[in-house]
């Protein structure tokens, strides 16, 4: 699978996401406060919330049903009710396009 | 006319699953992202002002209480704590419990840990029992946090307002969790990965009641529970009181807040010991917004929202006679109108009727409040 044109690097404002959605797939992709991007499965492990409404505090996405937390940058699961870590997918930036590879 | 039951392995569970009740996508309001990054964010400064003010009234009334026992001149103080202990305990274990009072996470654990042990809820199971109440908000044999079944026990209402079904309640689960960690009912929602911790936490809450109990015996005085565990009793009753209001005589199986949970607007004292959760319905719709925001969230959606009860007594004078209502019919509800600039209800989602697969009729049995 080629690298997917996700999305313009300002397009997500710095310490916070977007839903990025590819096919049947749903992502979200996160803009660190240092300017690095990560991009993640869409969905909370824990019922399946999409985590675009969520709230970006540092390196952690709080979910926007139950404040379950995850590292985007590692997918680590880091606060209950999350046990399952989320999948990550890497990422790289050319020309101020944001490329996620779904493979 | 269909019983409901709110067993969490019974029929109306099996039937909200099979129905898409349970986990369901609920109505929310629309609000900017920007404005809602902005509700959102985290700060330690209002919870530590707050919780400074709490336990230093605590340190204070009990003080003056143990100073001034046995004499009746130590009852107000013994009143006032009480209210702080078995009360203001709730709201600090719901909004720790969400992790949202404080901006650090240890902040918000130990006030959890503290208040969990105060409210009498074992700190592990309680966190998963109310994620289950955000997702499943009143859905019959899913919500373990259902305050007023219906039809309603009249007779257990009040005699909670003094924490007595709830005490009687507690004292064998923590025993049954401290020997064999959660019960049936509990590992329905509680992840098996957590089961130890739901033990360890009972064993911890069981040891400092065995040893306040043995230092009353060994005082030959009651003063000790004065301090713990008795306060959960002598001062339940504002937590009640405002408890049953967050969605007492509303609808039931609906996916849309603004129909099962209520907001009431009241005094400043209150809101101190309530932690602002009187906004109901906007901390069900956004419950990312810390306590101290949800101010700012009612007056951002508003429009969109029932008008709020003015104040305790009238929000009481509201659901009472629902109450009454139910003991003869219990699928009657209230059903509270929207202002005109607001979305309207989707009835086509609300169809569902406890105890059966046909549709119920919503509109004879629902009664506009005033
Ligand atoms: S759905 Fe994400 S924490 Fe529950």
């Amino acid at each position: 699978m080629p690298w997917i044109n996700a999305c313009a690097t300002d397009d997500i404002d710095e310490e916070d996401l977007i839903r990025f959605d590819h096919g049947s797939q749903t992502f979200a992709i996160y803009h660190s406060p240092e300017g690095d991007f990560y991009a993640t499965a869409g969905r909370c492990t824990h019922e399946e919330v999409h985590l675009c409404d969520g709230l970006v505090m540092g390196h952690l996405i709080e979910c926007p049903k139950h404040n379950g937390q995850f590292d985007y940058r590692t997918g680590e699961a880091k606060r209950a009710p999350v046990c399952v870590n989320l999948r990550t997918f890497p990422v790289k930036v050319e020309a101020g396009r944001v490329f996620i590879d779904i493979a | 006319m269909a019983k409901r039951d709110y067993s969490l392995q019974g029929p109306d569970a099996r039937r909200a699953v099979e129905t898409g009740l349970a986990a369901a996508e609920w109505y929310h309001t629309e609000v900017p992202r920007k404005v809602m990054k902005d509700l959102m964010q985290r700060s330690d400064a209002p919870a530590i002002r707050d919780t400074v003010i709490l336990y230093g009234c605590m340190i204070l009334f009990a003080g003056l209480g143990i100073a001034l026992w046995p004499s009746l001149w130590s009852a107000p103080f013994w009143l006032a704590y009480g209210v702080l202990y078995g009360s203001a305990s709730d709201s600090r274990w719901h909004e720790c419990g969400h992790g949202t009072a404080f901006k650090t996470k240890w902040m918000n654990d130990v006030v959890y840990q503290i208040a969990s042990f105060m409210i009498m809820r074992n700190a592990a199971t309680w966190r998963w029992s109310h994620a289950r109440h955000h997702t499943d908000t009143y859905i019959v044999g899913r919500d373990p946090e259902i305050a007023v079944m219906r039809p309603p026990e009249l007779a257990k209402v009040i005699l909670n307002f003094f924490g007595i079904i709830d005490v009687i309640r507690f004292f064998p689960n923590l025993v049954y969790n401290a020997a064999f960690g959660p019960t049936a009912d509990e590992r329905t929602f509680v992840p098996q990965s957590e089961w130890g911790r739901v033990r360890r936490v009972a064993l911890v809450h069981l040891s400092v009641y065995v040893a306040t109990v043995a230092l009353a015996v060994w005082m030959q005085s009651v003063l000790p529970l004065m301090v713990i565990g008795l306060p959960r009793l002598y001062g339940a009753w504002h937590h009640v009181m405002t408890g049953l209001l967050q969605h007492g005589g509303l609808a039931d199986n609906v996916i849309d807040h603004r129909l099962n949970s209520r907001t009431v607007l009241m005094n400043p004292i209150s809101r101190f010991i309530y932690w602002n959760m009187n906004y109901h319905v906007e901390h069900h719709m956004f419950p990312m917004v810390p306590y101290h925001a949800l101010p700012r969230l009612h007056d951002t959606i508003r429009h969109d929202l029932p008008a709020p009860n003015r104040s305790i007594a009238e929000g009481f004078r509201e659901m009472w006679p629902a109450f009454r209502r139910q003991l003869a019919y219990e699928d009657f509800f209230l059903k509270r109108s929207l202002p005109p600039t607001a979305k309207p209800y989707r009835e086509d989602l609300h169809q569902i009727s406890p105890g059966t697969l046909t549709p119920a009729a919503p509109p004879a049995t629902a009664i506009p409040a005033e």
